[in-house]
């Protein structure tokens, strides 16, 4: 074992954690908004957006995030859209996370039963107030669970971005296998590392779970 | 520079071929993910506490490394440990074993879904644990999981395109090397896109045919 190795090229992979979490934390964060109005404006636009929607839920989650991000740092240029590989990796995550992230929603929108929303109608409250009193806080409690799995998928997803050079974890590792020709000891200790770190995500969420449910436990 | 369809055309034998690839790799990775998932999923069921802990880690790790991760392993360590492996059958086997672990989890959910009533009532009967998981648990496991097996299948058919990392000539590989050539990115991996899609497609549309069969009633 080759352990100095990670002493000497510490720097390059804390740089690198850095640019997964900020790719991770951005991208995510900003694919759950847009998914977010996806979700409201599939349930409260017009029809055709409606249907544009679909499509665009459709096409994203049948094709591979790599294709994807391809079209966007590759093709992008053609139709004048320069991006560098950081932008184009966030953006892509946010594009790619999105209408996974509008499902999520669209099937918490219908866990609230019908009724509670016409009965507040009834009483005169507003869209806007049905959508803050009634539906999201009740929501919560089913969407907590698939969104924390989606972010926890969503963590892995970010290795992927080392292909159009991102300077992230696994581009830095890769950087430093080819540099020192050892193979064996970065991935394993890459591969222990992410795993750490989706096990925290799931302590976490799981955590979150419980605090989102805890009016559904007696005393 | 205007978008070119001629490109498209022209190119599209080409990435028609390299989809055969790709629908090789994943159904390939899928027929491992399934026997080696059904082994894993009794292991994980076991009384055993070697065996369940055994199958629980192995589970937690495939599903908490990203996939490319173990795919650059396979491919770079297996010649370590003596395995000389050509890249596909390793890209083939890194793509199974990962899913794998999904698949034994999706087959667990399906068995613990079906009341444990029926298991009971089946053996106060007088039947055998044999007739009891052919005629009462398969069948019902089998139509219970069938959506996200499906939807494990299309999974495959996407994560394939990681293949391409390691140099295997699979539809995104072979997009690659054809918007190397032609310089235009835009539309070849639009077209590879389309291909995906519609790949896809067809399998969505399969399994939807799939479960209404295997729907009693």
């Amino acid at each position: 074992m080759e352990l100095d190795l990670f002493v000497r090229y510490g720097p390059a992979l804390l740089s690198g954690f850095g640019v997964t979490i900020l790719c991770w934390l951005v991208g995510s964060l900003g694919g759950l908004v847009f998914g977010f109005s996806l979700a409201c404006l599939n349930r409260w636009g017009p029809r055709p957006l409606g249907w544009l929607i679909y499509a665009y839920v459709e096409v994203i989650r049948g094709t591979p995030f790599m294709i994807q991000l391809f079209i966007l740092y590759y093709g992008g240029p053609y139709i004048g859209l320069v991006l560098e590989p950081v932008e184009a990796g966030i953006l892509s995550f946010i594009l790619y996370g999105s209408p996974y992230f509008a499902e999520i929603f669209r099937s918490g929108f219908n866990a609230v039963p019908q009724g509670q929303i016409e009965a507040a109608r009834c009483v005169g409250l507003s869209e806007k107030r049905i959508l803050w009193r009634i539906i999201l806080p009740q929501m919560l409690v089913p969407i907590t669970a698939p969104l924390t799995n989606f972010f926890i998928i969503l963590t892995k997803e970010t290795a992927i971005l080392s292909v159009v050079t991102v300077p992230e974890l696994l581009y830095e590792t890769q950087t430093m296998a080819a540099e020192t020709f050892s193979f064996v000891e970065p991935f394993l200790a890459l591969s222990l590392f992410y795993w750490l770190m989706v096990l925290g995500a799931n302590w976490l969420g799981k955590r979150v779970e419980a605090r989102v449910t805890r009016h559904l436990r007696r005393a | 520079m205007s978008f070119s369809f001629d490109t498209i055309l022209h190119n599209f034998p080409y990435l028609l071929a390299a989809a055969r690839w790709t629908l090789l790799i994943s159904l390939s990775g899928m027929a491992i993910s399934l026997v080696w998932g059904i082994f894993l999923c009794a292991g994980r069921m076991s009384k055993g506490h070697l065996l369940s802990n055994g199958a629980a880690l192995y589970i937690s790790f495939f599903r908490g490394v990203p996939l490319l991760v173990q795919l650059l392993m396979f491919y770079y360590m297996l010649p370590y440990i003596g395995i000389d492996l050509p890249a596909v059958q390793a890209a083939i086997l890194a793509v199974g074993m990962c899913s794998a672990a999904y698949t034994a989890e999706i087959l667990r959910g399906a068995l613990m879904a079906i009341p444990a009533g029926q298991s009971e009532a089946a053996h106060a009967l007088g039947m055998s644990s044999l007739s009891l998981w052919k005629r009462i648990l398969v069948p019902q496991a089998i139509r219970i999981s069938m959506p996200s097996l499906v939807n494990e299948l299309i999974l495959l058919v996407k994560v394939s395109s990681l293949a391409s990392v390691v140099g295997i000539g699979e539809l995104t590989r072979i997009s690659q090397n054809i918007a190397g050539e032609t310089y235009r990115p835009l539309e070849i991996y639009l077209a590879a896109a389309v291909i995906y899609f519609v790949i896809n497609w067809i399998l969505s549309i399969g399994g939807r045919l799939i479960e209404r069969k295997l729907q009693v009633g």
